[in-house]
């Protein structure tokens, strides 16, 4: 009870005038930086750290905490529109999101997205609210092998995006890998693929690929085609809200995104990207409809969307209970806690109690605001798809280019974005699948570094995989997910035969 | 590209300004001081940019500054623009610190810091060796025994290889006749997640700045064995490695530098300006507030320090197997 009557407290900070205006600038702001690939939380608060001079400490942090729930939600109106990813954890909402607004569904599928992006957190921020201790404890004990399993396992979603053929499919996964690995080694400092290019020795950011292959690939691939196709304007179909189907077939998804992104988002080096994938693949397996997924399945929607809600909640469980920043944003917003002299830690809680019970309440009342101020921009957005082809593909292509050079003002960058589009352009003609591409991308280094800690620390050692609890429990599970259906179809001939 | 003939103007008009007391009322307010810094927003670096705008400002040094955010490769990639695009110019300061003198070494850059103009070293950092609270290890004696004894059992997490985390475990191995090469480093993206990593028990020690942890110290979630000062600092209740018998000092600093071709005029006003801003309360304020050392060393003898920092960053880089 002593969590709800701070709670109560918090809220008692959150509801004053000044910092509801934070809250709404925040989510304004958010929502804006959101929707530009490119422009993501991170970089736009430390842009605004300044204001922390100025500024009171919980008004500051209202605002931040806006701004990062905000680039949640508006990162997935562009995958959903326009194909073009604003931050990497809406990639994989891009898969079955632009597939659904070519079908004329864009309304439902944003109204999923927001309306999921709401459930998950809700309760993403319930459970910093009430879990964060025995989350944070748990999160703990996931170590480098631990970790390492938990990619393997995420390796196994990639069966989901393959397309027809596998090799294919994993063509494109090993040119994701390799694009990965290009930069500074971690373990050894040493630069891998940058072929003497300054730039990049801080790896390519997985933003540039995305939106490389999905928004400028497809670009040029529907201006090559645009001689003999003749011009399609995308009709909306049906009602701009779900229907009742839809919503049958959403409110499952949200919940089981909320399960997988929460508690990955939580862990040290869990990141917002996996929970997608993890959930994407859920999803299929578990639709029943599958053979819907690639061609507009709305769970495929859901499901991510509510995980990178959760997640985004979760990276704040460990941050505001041990002061430990896991991910960029939440690295910044702690050098802002440190401008104001506060030092987060493991005491930030019982020193600071009506700052942090202030920015948890901010959180649930920034999360109505953000469903109050998109579920009427469905409307708005919707209307983008009546632009006609040839112009809403130069649009693309501007903002692609925009967002892209936002992320470090490098030209280089821009060369890549090209370069990366063209690969795109060329896959889509010779049928390669696009999305196995960026899984490679962000796993493969993930899965490289995680396991090379795991050995450093095991002198060599290749048993740990195995002894740990826990990663010996996530590959047994990976094992069975690879397995299963093999050996399952090998009983059942087994049995016909006999 | 400024040539000889522009550079003769340039001097000619300032020998006139100054002349007629212009440069007088000049030095004492700088009307828009220009702050370049090598990396991304929210750095290291860029909070020391934007706090010295702060300090200069509230101490009506400077009426504003531009700060200009080039970020990439530890500061490899700014580096080159720095010195190319803004030769000559003055009012204009770099940040940078040691971080940049091991990823240009790390890099094989052709660049190094000796070619830009030094100003004043400010602030410094000292790193922090830490176990974490149920370790065996209760002083820096026990653990180098431990590292002795056989460095591939000792686990030690830390940041990117090759960057000042590392390179102190280096040293430390290195002053008690540890091979460092041999040292079982884990790099991890930065400090956050090696906090993890300790703090949950995956590693046997760890090392990064000392305000990364301190808060973890003071909760007694991890134990902090030794800081690399040369003596010990106050607030912090640790001695130093080489109270210890391990002859290690290694400040992570930060300072601040003109463009290479500056007049003489232009670098005594920057040096002037930075040394009147460490002197003022204001940056006094922020150096507390911010965990920095006051380390503020101006002119030749900067100069020197940069000169001999590298010498030594690129011996232990070698030691360690990475230049």
């Amino acid at each position: 009870m002593d969590a709800l009557s701070q709670l109560a407290a918090g809220f008692a900070v959150a509801l004053t005038p000044i910092n509801l205006m934070w809250c709404l600038v925040g989510v304004t702001l958010g929502t804006g930086i959101g929707v530009l690939p490119g422009l993501g939380p991170a970089l736009t608060i430390a842009l605004l750290l300044p204001i922390t001079f100025k500024v009171e400490p919980a008004s500051a942090f209202i605002l931040f905490a806006g701004i990062y729930y905000g680039a949640m939600y508006g990162g997935s109106t562009t995958s959903i529109l326009l194909n073009t990813p604003g931050e990497s954890a809406t990639i994989v909402t891009a898969l079955e999101g632009n597939k659904m607004a070519r079908n004329g569904r864009a309304g439902a599928a944003l109204a999923t997205s927001a309306i999921g992006s709401f459930v998950a957190g809700t309760i993403g921020t319930l459970g910093i609210a009430f879990l964060a201790p025995v989350v944070v404890d748990w999160a703990l004990r996931f170590g480098p092998a631990d970790y390492f399993a938990l990619m393997v396992l995420a390796f196994v979603t990639v069966s989901a995006v393959l397309g027809s053929s596998a090799i294919r499919g994993l063509t494109s996964l090993f040119i994701g890998i390799l694009i990965g690995l290009v930069g500074v080694d971690l373990q050894t400092g040493q630069a891998r693929f940058t072929f003497g290019v300054q730039e990049l020795t801080d790896k390519i950011d997985v933003i540039i690929v995305a939106v490389g292959l999905f928004a400028v690939g497809e670009t040029l691939y529907m201006a090559a085609r645009r001689r003999t196709g003749k011009d399609e304007i995308i009709p909306l179909r049906g009602s701009l809200m779900m229907t009742k189907e839809e919503w049958s077939r959403s409110w499952k998804p949200w919940l089981r995104g909320t399960a997988i992104g929460f508690p990955i988002g939580a862990m040290p080096a869990g990141g917002a990207e996996v929970p997608t994938f993890l959930s994407y693949y859920t999803e299929k397996k578990l639709s029943p409809k599958p053979e819907e997924f690639g061609h507009g399945a709305i769970e495929g929607v859901a499901g991510p969307e509510a995980a990178n809600n959760a997640s985004a909640a979760g990276v704040l469980v460990p941050m505001l209970t041990l002061g430990l920043p896991t991910s960029a944003t939440a690295a910044i917003m702690l050098s802002a806690f440190q401008s104001y002299g506060i030092n987060p830690g493991p005491m930030l809680l019982q020193s600071q109690p009506q700052l942090v019970w202030g920015l948890i309440a901010s959180l649930f009342i920034g999360n109505v605001l953000l469903l109050a101020l998109n579920l009427p921009m469905i409307r708005i957005w919707v209307k983008m798809l009546e632009v006609p082809a040839p112009m809403l593909y130069a649009g693309i292509l501007v903002f692609a280019t925009i967002g892209t050079y936002g992320i470090s003002q490098s030209p280089v960058d821009l060369a890549l974005l090209y370069m990366i589009g063209a690969m795109g352009f060329l896959m889509r003609r010779y049928d390669f699948p696009t999305a196995p591409v960026i899984i490679g991308v962000i796993l493969g280094p993930l899965a490289e570094q995680n396991f090379r800690q795991a050995m450093t620390i095991s002198a060599g050692d290749w048993t740990v995989f195995f002894t740990r609890p826990l990663a010996g429990s996530i590959l047994a599970i990976a094992a069975i997910i690879v397995l299963a259906p093999a050996i399952y179809s090998a009983v059942q001939k087994r049995r016909a035969a006999a | 590209m400024i040539t000889k003939r522009e550079a003769l103007a340039g001097a000619g008009a300032l020998a006139i300004g100054s002349a007629l007391g212009v440069n007088i009322a000049w030095a004492q307010q700088v009307e828009t001081l220009r702050i370049f810094v090598p990396a991304a927003p929210g750095g290291g670096w860029d909070q020391t940019a934007r706090s010295m705008e702060n300090a200069m400002r509230a101490a009506q040094l400077i009426k504003t500054a531009q700060i200009t955010n080039v970020g990439g490769a530890g500061g490899a990639v700014g580096l080159p623009q720095f010195i190319n695009q803004w030769k000559g110019q003055g009012n204009s300061l770099m940040v940078a610190g040691l971080v940049m003198v091991g990823s240009l070494i790390a890099n094989k850059s052709p660049l190094s810091l000796t070619q830009v103009t030094p100003i004043a070293r400010l602030t410094g950092e000292f790193q922090a060796l830490v176990v974490p609270a149920g370790s065996p290890f209760k002083t820096a004696k026990d653990f180098v025994d431990a590292l002795k004894a056989d460095p591939t059992k000792v686990p030690v997490a830390g940041g990117s290889a090759g960057g000042t985390d590392h390179i102190l475990i280096g040293m430390i191995a290195k002053a008690v006749g540890v091979p460092a090469a041999k040292v079982s480093y884990v790099a991890f993206a930065g400090g956050g997640p090696a906090t993890a990593a300790i703090l949950g028990n995956q590693v046997a020690g760890g090392v990064s700045g000392y305000g990364e942890f301190a808060e973890q110290i003071k909760a007694g979630k991890m134990r902090l064995l030794g800081i690399s000062a040369g003596a010990r600092q106050p607030g912090i209740d640790a001695p130093t490695l080489k109270e210890q018998g391990i002859d290690v000092e290694l400040a992570n600093w930060r300072g601040v530098f003109a463009p290479p071709g500056v007049s003489d005029a232009d670098r005594k006003a920057m040096t002037d300006l930075v040394l009147k801003m460490t002197a003022s309360n204001e940056w006094a304020e922020i150096c507390k507030k911010q965990d920095w050392a006051q380390i503020t060393l101006a002119g030749d003898q900067f100069g020197a320090f940069i000169k001999s920092e590298n010498e030594r960053i690129l011996a232990i880089l070698k030691d360690l197997g990475l230049a």
